[in-house]
């Protein structure tokens, strides 16, 4: 072995630090704490060191090559994935599942660059039971095929996880149906596109007026095949309206069937009336017929529908427990063998095994173990709590040190966090119950629409009845609301991308409508508008001598904990030293001691301080030589703009916290907020749901801006949920919209910016009106010739999706 | 003037030609992730190593 670890004996590291080369090869973290060096490279831990070894041995380093320190640390995993050989399991999972060969997708939220596709791609090298291996890299999904007889699921799992691609196999993964990919959209605007363009071509002779008789100067040849280039039309125009277009009439028959005139009636009414006109004009000789118009409004309308259909393929806006909670758990049965059960059959009284960085399924008491549980999944609280045996521990958590054993009280779907989905707000889908701007003008539009075309008809009735039909139709083809359709879509489908660039991922179109509308904004504490990590501690108790310091700074260099990590970087430079004696005990804190100095660092028990202090403050405790000295209070961080984001939204929006904590942080929320604003503590998560659900009563348009599973019911019940993730590749509760952290300061200017937006969708819908106008002049003094239609309805389409997409960039680029 | 029958079908068997090379490749999913392929094609050459055993392997590859 030509490696060796240098330790705490290396005095020297500190000189290294700020230099580049202190970082991990692997991973491109900082080796200061711990640093291993292996063939003239240094790596962080023995962990990043295997994976090179991995790779570095089959050849594979040209991962390096193509982008550097792409890595990941593995991370222990011993036992985690036992319960893929049960073969029940690996069946649900499996999108193929033969005698030999088995094909499997797997989510992997670590792939980031290229280097993680090509060697994710190149996994035949590691194994060569793997047939084939295929990245999507939008979505963060592999497929591979392996032959399982010699190469099964689990030993496939565990060595994605080695090489630092821990897949992510959930609950969800194991319910859910098996998705197909709805490609009916892109077939139905490649249809439309096909027909327009054949259309527009064998219209041309028409356009040219190269078809009227020879007689007024139309060509002979073209005259006598007229009917071919008609014919030849209607055929194009077949599947745009029976295909291509379809939703639309069965769009507008369902409104019409709820009693409602939606933008769909006129625009199905005017396709209608467009292929009818036209089929009967060409099949009575009377004209060319609109099928030029007819396929380009058709092309159109899909194309704003394709445009609105952005969607970030890498995040989830639909997360419930399911994709959380683990798929199998390992129970203890009476004679003290383990099993793997799917965690659905866990029942009350079941003795269960929970592992080093497992989640906890069910609710129900700890029998033995050091039980350390991270609740961040659940409040957004990352401080992980201690607990003792026989104290309750509630499903949601996640165990962060080592192995416990616990008694289930309920089943999973009846504990305390996952009841919470039983309520009916996660059956009800929001997008039923609101009514879009288009479609809410829609119902005056048609009205008019008819009136007008009743009246002109009517006129032209005793004027010149021959005429009347033509009025009609005419009426409905140009009043067909094409531009109105699309000023939605584009400015809403624009608006999305631009958000998605400024790290605010909304869900779908219609959210960005109803954030335009919001009166009411209510924010959760922990993780919302406090940050996760715990970076401001100040010292409580006797001073420390120099020498102290210095021992416990290097003390907590050596330890992984969280805790230790933050106050690492708190405390000031000390020189590294080697200390005589270290220890680190599980779930209480560190020993060490150096001259005579013994020092102990942990919780409050381990350091021989009784628990008398109010327990609302995460603290670090310090004895030496087993006198207290003191304590390190970690606070709540809040998020850098906290107080002035509240002050201006405060001017137009009612503000509340509704905070799952306890009032430990009352007094200096009182003092960052504005004053007035309402503050609630000790929030369950259906009292969250039914705060939300009362104001709502009282006729108030609610934001919910929250981070945990907790604020989950609160999210649904809001017209806008708004998640806010630190890292938005990790979960999120399903909500309307993602907001990465580090944009919380913008909030305020994303609200006011989706106003705007509407804004411009009402000034698109004058605009087009303008065209209609116009187009209605045409159509009721009778003269709407095929080829003004084929110009008009184009140019009105096109104006008014140049307007939208100038207006919204300019939006955006005021945007930070 | 017969020829413009000609005419007509040629251009329109052209344009069904086209149309059913979209949808067979919207099918086989080639609008689905519009990203990987972008990065994959630069791998080809790189799969290449040093070891001798595969140089043969790509030499092998090659000529086929």
């Amino acid at each position: 072995m030509f490696f060796h670890i240098i330790g705490t004996h290396l005095c020297c590291r500190p000189k290294f630090k700020n230099m580049h080369d202190s970082k991990c090869y692997h991973c491109g973290d900082s080796c200061d704490r711990q640093s291993i060096s292996f063939d003239e490279k240094l790596f962080c831990c023995s962990g990043c060191k295997t994976v090179y070894e991995i790779f570095a041995s089959n050849d594979l380093s040209h991962y390096y090559d193509i982008q550097a320190a792409a890595g990941s640390t593995p991370k222990s995993i011993k036992g985690k994935y036992d319960f893929l050989d049960n073969a029940e399991i690996i069946e649900k999972l499996t999108e193929f599942n033969d005698g030999s060969i088995q094909i499997i997708n797997l989510y992997i939220p670590n792939i980031h660059c290229s280097s993680c596709i090509w060697i994710l791609e190149n996994l035949n090298k590691l194994n060569p039971h793997v047939t084939n291996s295929q990245v999507d890299f939008p979505k963060k999904m592999i497929r591979i095929t392996y032959r399982h007889d010699q190469f099964s699921l689990k030993n496939l799992v565990l060595l994605l996880a080695n090489i630092g691609y821990e897949p992510y196999i959930s609950l969800d993964d194991f319910e859910g149906k098996k998705k197909g990919i709805d490609r009916s959209l892109i077939y139905k605007l490649g249809v439309a596109g096909f027909a327009f363009g054949n259309v527009m071509f064998l219209s041309f002779p028409d356009y040219f007026d190269l078809g009227s008789s020879a007689a007024t100067g139309g060509e002979f040849w073209l005259n006598k095949y007229q009917h071919i280039f008609r014919w030849l039309m209607f055929i194009f125009s077949l599947p745009v309206v029976f295909y291509a277009g379809w939703d639309y009439f069965v769009s507008a028959y369902k409104g019409l069937r709820a009693k409602l005139l939606n933008i769909d009636v006129p625009i199905a009414l005017g396709i209608l009336v467009l292929f009818l006109r036209s089929t009967f004009e060409i099949a009575f000789h009377l004209g060319s017929g609109f099928f030029d118009s007819l396929t380009g409004l058709v092309f159109f309308l899909l194309l704003g529908k394709f445009f609105q259909q952005r969607t970030y393929s890498f995040l989830s806006f639909e997360r419930d427990y399911k994709s959380y909670f683990p798929i199998a758990i390992t129970k203890l049965n009476s004679d003290g063998k383990e099993e793997t059960v799917p965690v659905q059959k866990i029942k009350k009284g079941d003795r269960i095994l929970i592992r080093n960085e497992e989640m906890i399924p069910v609710d129900g008491t700890l029998v033995c173990g050091n039980a350390q549980i991270d609740y961040s999944f659940v409040s957004g609280e990352s401080e992980p709590v201690n607990k003792d045996a026989g104290e309750l521990i509630f499903a949601g958590g996640k165990q962060l040190n080592g192995v416990i054993e616990m008694i289930a009280l309920k089943s999973v779907s009846q504990s305390y966090l996952t009841q919470l989905w039983g309520n009916s707000i996660f059956k009800t889908d929001k997008s039923t119950s609101f009514q879009n701007l288009t479609d809410s003008i829609g119902k005056r539009f048609t009205i008019s629409v008819l009136s007008i075309a009743l009246v002109a008809t009517t006129f032209w009735l005793f004027y010149d009845p021959s005429k009347a039909m033509n009025v009609f139709t005419a009426v409905l083809i140009i009043a067909c609301p094409c531009a109105i359709a699309l000023a939605s879509p584009f400015t809403l489908g624009n608006m999305l991308r631009i958000f998605g660039k400024k790290k605010f991922y909304i869900k779908n179109t219609q959210t960005i409508e109803q954030l335009a509308k919001i009166d009411t904004a209510i924010f959760d504490k922990t993780g919302t508008i406090t940050t996760t990590q715990k970076s401001t501690a100040h010292y409580e108790g006797m001073p420390l001598t120099a020498e102290e310091e210095s021992i416990l700074k290097n003390t907590i260099r050596a330890s992984n904990h969280p805790l230790s990590r933050s106050l690492y970087d708190l405390l000031k430079e000390q020189n590294i030293i080697t200390l005589d004696e270290y220890e680190e005990h599980i779930g209480k804190g560190l020993e060490s001691s150096k001259d005579n100095i013994n020092m102990k660092i942990g919780s409050a028990n381990f350091v021989g301080k009784a628990r008398t202090e109010d327990q609302l403050d995460t603290s670090i405790y310090i004895s030496s030589n087993n006198a207290y000295k003191g304590r390190y209070v970690f606070q709540n961080q809040y998020r850098e703009g906290v107080s002035s984001v509240f002050r201006q939204m405060s001017e137009m929006l009612s503000l509340a916290i509704l905070s799952g904590d306890n009032e430990g942080e009352k007094e200096r929320l009182e003092g960052l907020l504005p004053k007035l604003t309402p503050l609630y503590f000790n929030q369950k998560p259906e009292t969250k749901l039914e705060f939300i659900k009362s104001l709502q009563e009282q006729g108030k348009k609610v934001l919910m801006v929250g981070d945990g599973l907790n604020d989950a019911g609160a999210l649904a019940q809001s017209e806008v949920g708004i998640a806010i993730s630190e890292n938005i590749n990790v979960f999120s509760p399903a909500c309307d919209a993602i907001l990465d952290a580090s944009k919380f300061q913008q909030l305020y200017s994303y609200i006011i910016a989706s106003k705007k937006a509407v804004r411009i969708i009402k000034m698109s819908f004058v605009l087009s009106l303008l065209y209609n106008c116009v187009g209605l002049y045409f159509a009721i003094t009778g003269q709407l010739e095929p080829v003004i239609a084929a110009i008009l309805m184009p140019l009105s389409s096109i104006s008014i999706v140049v307007f939208t997409t100038i207006m919204t960039n300019r939006i955006g680029r005021k945007l930070q | 003037m017969s020829v413009i029958y000609v005419l007509l079908a040629i251009s329109i068997f052209v344009a069904v030609i086209f149309f059913i090379a979209f949808i067979v490749s919207v099918k086989s999913g080639q609008y689905d992730d519009s990203y990987t392929p972008s990065v994959r094609m630069l791998f080809e050459d790189e799969l290449v190593t040093t070891k001798k055993s595969s140089t043969k392997e790509f030499k092998e590859k090659k000529t086929n």
